[in-house]
């Protein structure tokens, strides 16, 4: 049927302006990308505040003192650089695979077989020369976080197994292994403690600096960042593992191999995580005990998620948490705080910062709120 | 006595556009009430206000002089108001039974006793002819039988005034007589209809009154009887449309793809394709016609390479595409504008040059060695953004925040703008206001003309009608026949999709000519 | 194997009945929430409150019953404050339970300290007493495995078959159904959609409070850091082992405790396996269950974990 005849009204504008709606979108996005890591820590520090104040202290005392004894001296900024690269590495894991829409909460137990496998090279081969065990190692470590990241991402991929809850069952597996490991076979021979045996000292990592304990992990975490923001935003693997996490079925359709790139971003994952333990092994403990890097896997969480899942903003908020790992006891002595008070410093920012990613919805509801307004100013029709 | 039910005033504002601008609409018993208008002109809006699903920011509802406070579709139902979605609002996995009796009071609340409602329904059936069978799975009826589940539902929760969201868009020519019939019954009782349409020759075919949307503003309630179809297409479009494409007439080239004898399993392990045979040439638009579900989301998918191929063969031109995958069959010079932008189109946080590049992600010029060139793939973005009179800022803009006819627009583009010799074209124009449907098509006849051969499936025969050379109709995954543009015929081509084999009819019009 | 076979005794089966009620417990919560479209990873977290809780209830009323009764209301506002999240603000579900589950255990730690100090020998409050079942318990064999609890571990027994009834034998249970598959649908059938999560985020907390209340109040009388220990995952890992079919649910948990009750009579028999495996055991049978039963199920309701949005 052809319509046909003579026109009624010349044809009307849109109505919508979807232009000026983007711009103010995308302009409050931008703010917000920023603003929300800020305020979901100010938030928690208020929070803490009061924790404190009920505790008859006086937060500005012991904020004053967390600061002085993580960044006070080079000695203290070196301790909480140090602290920092386990977070940043395994952070950077988290953020990558989160970037695919994979919620990887495994980076415990990647950690600790990174750390037991990095020490079983360093303390075994302690012939080898240097620049040979230490790379040597931390490859086995590598490996070792790897292969724990290997089964949830691969029935994952397969088979749609949920993965939030393998990996965190893995986590307390990897743990059972590690209470085991150094109260048996990798015990120290003739030790009581439960701990393994010192690293060879050919597979201790060097000194940055000297009359610190900085070590050149930093260096690894900072070389692996700024890999890894290319990748993700320079690359084309990395166009595909963000059009993942966006829309799989777009990314199914467009022939990226989905399966196969969730298995290789979890691998990638372990094997950083894996990283972040050996470095740990070799740069500051030399030796496994139970309890090793405890709770950092949830922290690196909440390192990725402060950091927006972008590698630089994850090597900030690494800082930032392990300044507050390394300047905690500090500040715990100094204010006249119960010890365990240190363990809800972070739990409450761990709280908030896991939440933040909520406030990333206001700008949209904001940029619709003032174009409704600027539009009832002006009411429409003619 | 004859009662009316009023909608004054109504106002709804959506971010960035008012869906209903002051719109009075008036309703009376009996009548079946037609709301036309292009999509995105306000009508499901407008209806959703009065089912209690959106609220108005403006307006009041009246039944005589009695204001209705309609707040949650609870209220809408307690008014006697019923609606049939688009998109039906069915549990899959629930029986009729259960979805028909979800949310109404049961004797003995709050246990599930079904035998009184089990009575009530079939009585229903019997005054209606909408006979279904209880205890099947919802899952497992066909879409014109969800259709009657729906409208069951809506006549048990006892509604007299029925809002149909588009009911024809599923349905066959034959089907849809039938709905008719059913309408027509049910309004003699005294009770309403709402009609949502697009589709102008519906509307003459049933309604008493059409009332005009465009832009969310009440262009005028007319008696059908008095229409001029003519004056309403413009009311609705506001401006000089034609519908009728310039295609030249031009002889196919050689063949570009060849299915032979595709076999394909759907997840549940059904045939979903069932020795399917037909080849597409260059220069040639061939159009699969059929009510949607009935094998064409697989066919897709297996010339895709998505899905495996039970049986048989796919081929591009000479190379044997079946068994490869996805990349390769792309690269091997497939596009596909795919069912639902939003669904497997377009990403939709991305901005236009994120979404444009996918596809072509790892090679020149908008890759060099695995590293995306930013700067090129601007350029390249800004050129097409232009050339498709795409409507955004620049090629930053993202796409959640466009129209979804501009939304389309980067998906075409981005297809067509590829190395491709085939196109798979589903459903391109659906859901698009009159401007963009335009554009679409005219883009498709484009590629007609440059010798690319055109697989378009589409529920809307005018639009199959429009642009193709031939037609093949699907049913339940089989070819039920094919049709010539000299030779097609809305019965015919009805029939085939209601699963009659050309043959057969052909034979039986041999038979009465006789 | 002479070894193996004396752990099988009355004693063993009466532990498994035991350990088993507060997975079966926390399990029937999650079952109506998940059944509502919400996945709840925060259980482990929500179970570690209520026991914390219990005691803090105990310790300062001097009853157990009023340990109980504040890890209840405590259940309701953690059901409260999830529900907040994920259904008002729909953060994303997984992230915000692992939220809690983090909170609970810096937060369990630090009251226990701040209340109680720092004690070699944690402080031990009243309990809940065994309630032998008249007449039933003096049954042979079944007696003694069957009805010698304390009231809370029939309560999780009993919270089954209410579960499955309520689910598949009243309206109420067809609407939680409905809103699991299709919540929109649900919304124009007339059903409060929003109301009716919040109202499962309830009773999933306090399904998960009051099952550590059990851990805490039933099995012991005192409260000790991460006393959950992963039980709370358990819960999580046997709605989907039981296919979020209450009596499947059911068996899921009871394999559970079979696992722990298991390793606690390994460890008491002093069979030559480290204890830091034996721990990991029921930990390790959930992670080959989740491997094993297949994520994409039929009978997992379609909306899970997808945020619902009114309009």
């Amino acid at each position: 049927m052809t319509q046909t005849g003579k026109c009624v009204e010349p044809a009307e504008p849109a109505q919508v302006n979807y232009e000026q709606l983007d711009l103010l979108i995308r302009k409050f996005e931008n703010i917000f990308y920023i603003l929300v890591p800020v305020m979901a820590v100010l938030i928690s520090l208020v929070v803490v505040g009061i924790f404190i104040v009920i505790q008859n202290a006086s937060p500005l005392v012991a904020y004053a003192s967390l600061f002085k004894s993580s960044f006070g001296s080079l000695y203290d900024v070196s301790n909480s650089l140090n602290r920092a690269v386990p977070l940043i590495l395994t952070g950077l894991g988290i953020a990558v695979a989160a970037r695919a829409g994979i919620m990887n909460l495994g980076g415990e137990g990647q950690i600790i077989l990174g750390g037991i496998f990095a020490t079983v090279v360093a303390v075994n081969l302690y012939w080898l020369p240097s620049a040979l065990l230490i790379p040597l190692s931390i490859f086995a470590g590598a490996l070792g976080g790897a292969l724990w990241a290997f089964v949830p991402g691969f029935f994952y991929a397969k088979h749609g197994t949920n993965i939030i809850i393998t990996t965190i069952l893995l986590n307390d597996i990897a743990i059972g292994i590690l209470g085991m490991l150094v109260k048996g076979p990798m015990k120290e021979a003739g030790g009581y403690a439960p701990q393994s045996a010192v690293v060879a000292l050919s597979a201790k990592l060097p000194f940055l600096i000297d009359s610190t304990r900085l070590h050149v992990g930093i260096l690894i975490a900072v070389v692996l960042v700024l890999l890894t923001q290319v990748l993700v935003f320079r690359s084309s693997a990395g166009h595909e593992i963000r059009t993942i996490g966006e829309n799989p079925n777009f990314a199914r359709h467009s022939g990226v191999n989905v399966k196969t790139m969730q298995i290789w971003l979890m691998l990638g994952a372990g094997a950083l995580a894996g990283v972040a333990g050996s470095v740990e092994i070799l740069g500051s403990q030399h030796r496994l005990r139970s309890g090793f890097l405890a709770n950092y896997g949830y922290e690196a969480l909440a390192v990725a998620l402060l950091g927006q899942k972008s590698p630089i903003g994850v090597l900030l908020a690494g800082v930032l948490f392990g300044a507050l790992k390394a300047g905690r006891g500090g500040m715990v002595r100094a204010a006249e705080l119960p010890v365990s008070f240190s363990m809800v410093l972070s739990g409450v920012i761990i709280f908030f910062v896991v939440i933040s990613p909520i406030m990333m919805k206001f700008p949209r509801a904001i940029a619709v709120r003032s174009m409704n307004r600027s539009r009832t100013k002006s009411p429409q029709g003619s | 006595m004859k009662r009316t039910l009023r909608m004054e005033q109504i106002t709804k504002r959506f971010p960035g556009v008012t869906a209903c601008n002051h719109i009075d609409i008036s309703f009376q018993t009996g009548e079946i009430h037609a709301l036309l208008g292009e999509n995105g002109a306000g009508k499901t809006t407008l209806m959703n206000i009065l089912y209690g699903l959106h609220h108005a920011d403006e307006g009041r509802i009246l039944m005589d002089d009695e204001v209705l406070t309609i707040d949650s579709p609870q209220q809408a139902i307690e008014c006697g108001i019923g609606m049939v979605h688009q998109h039906f609002m069915l549990v899959p996995k629930f029986s009729v039974l259960e979805n028909i009796v979800l949310g109404t009071p049961l004797d003995r609340e709050p246990f599930l006793n079904l035998e009184l409602a089990r009575k009530k329904i079939a009585l229903i059936a019997q005054e209606t002819g909408l006979h279904i069978s209880l205890d099947e799975k919802v899952a497992n009826l066909c879409v014109g039988d969800q259709q009657r589940v729906e409208i069951v539902k809506a006549l048990y929760k006892g509604a007299q005034i029925l809002i149909m969201d588009e009911p024809t868009s599923v349905l066959t020519p034959q089907e849809t007589d039938e709905l008719f019939r059913v309408l027509k019954r049910w309004t003699r009782e005294g009770n309403t209809v709402v009609f949502i349409t697009h589709k102008m020759r519906e509307v003459i075919e049933i309604c008493d009154r059409i009332s005009v949307l465009r832009d969310g503003k009440m262009m005028g309630t007319l008696l059908t009887s008095e229409v001029n179809p003519d004056y309403v297409a413009e009311m609705m479009v506001g401006r000089c449309i034609s519908l009728s494409m310039d295609r030249s007439e031009q002889a196919p080239g050689q063949c570009v793809l060849s299915l032979q004898h595709v076999s394909v399993e759907n997840q549940q392990g059904c045939r979903a394709l069932d020795d399917v045979s037909f080849d597409v040439k260059e220069g040639e638009i061939v159009g699969i016609a059929g009510v949607d579900g009935n094998g064409q989301f697989e066919l897709i998918e297996a010339i895709l390479g998505s899905c495996p191929i039970v049986q048989g063969e796919v081929f591009l031109g000479y190379e044997k595409i079946s068994g490869l995958k996805t990349q390769l069959i792309l690269k091997a010079g497939v596009s596909c504008i795919p069912f639902s932008r939003q669904k497997e189109g377009l990403a939709m946080e991305f901005s236009i040059q994120d979404n444009f590049i996918l596809k072509e992600q790892w090679h020149m010029p908008y890759a060099k060695k695995g590293l995306l060139q930013k700067k090129a793939i601007k350029e390249k973005v800004a050129q097409v953004i232009h050339k498709y009179n795409i409507k955004a800022i620049g090629p930053e803009t993202k796409v959640v925040n466009m129209s979804g006819g501009n939304q389309q627009k980067v998906v075409v583009a981005r297809e067509m703008d590829r190395n491709h010799r085939l196109l798979l074209a589903c459903h391109p124009t659906h859901g698009l206001d009159i401007g963009a449907i335009e554009f679409i098509h005219k883009s498709i006849l484009e590629e007609r003309s440059n010798q690319k051969a055109v697989l378009l499936i589409s529920t809307e025969l005018d639009e199959l009608f429009s642009l193709c050379d031939r037609i093949l109709v699907f049913y339940q995954g089989k070819v039920m026949g094919e049709v010539d543009k000299e030779h097609w015929e809305v019965r015919d081509i009805g029939l085939m999709m209601l699963g009659n084999r050309k043959e057969e009819l052909e034979r039986r019009g041999h038979d009465t000519n006789r | 194997m002479e070894n193996i076979l004396a752990v099988l005794t009355q004693e063993f089966f009466y532990a498994m009945i035991r350990m088993a009620s507060p997975i079966i417990l926390a399990a029937m919560g999650e079952v109506m929430l998940e059944r509502a479209g919400i996945f709840n990873l925060g259980l482990e977290g929500m179970m570690l409150f209520g026991a914390f809780f219990a005691v803090l209830g105990s310790f300062l009323f001097h009853s157990a019953w009023a340990g109980v009764a504040l890890a209840m209301m405590v259940g309701v506002l953690l059901g409260l404050l999830f529900g907040w999240a994920v259904i008002s603000i729909r953060a994303n579900q997984a992230v915000t339970g692992t939220a809690i589950n983090i909170l609970a255990l810096g937060m369990t730690s630090m009251l226990a300290r701040m209340i109680w100090g720092v004690m070699d020998v944690p402080l031990s409050v009243s309990s809940i007493d065994v309630f032998a079942i008249p007449l039933l318990h003096k049954m042979p064999l079944l007696g003694y495995v069957l009805f010698q609890h304390s009231p809370l571990v029939y309560l999780a027994y009993l919270s089954v078959p209410l579960a499955a009834f309520v689910l598949y034998r009243t309206s109420w249970g067809l609407k939680i159904r409905a809103i699991g598959e299709h919540p929109k649908a649900a919304e124009t059938m007339g059903i409060h959609v929003l109301r009716w999560k919040y109202a499962m985020a309830i009773i999933a907390g306090s399904c998960a409070t009051l099952a550590g209340s059990i851990l805490s109040l039933s099995f012991m009388n005192l409260f000790v850091d991460n006393i959950s220990a992963g039980r709370g995952f358990m819960a999580v890992v046997s709605v989907i082992l039981g296919q979020w079919n209450p009596w499947g649910i059911a068996m899921g948990g009871l394999i559970f405790g079979f696992g722990n009750a298991l390793q606690m009579r390994l460890q008491s028999f002093g069979i030559p396996i480290p204890t830091d495996l034996l721990l990991i055991f029921p930990i390790f049978l959930a992670l080959i269950v989740v491997l094993i039963s297949k994520g994409s199920s039929a009978a997992r309701p379609s909306a899970l974990a997808k945020p619902y949005y009114k309009e």
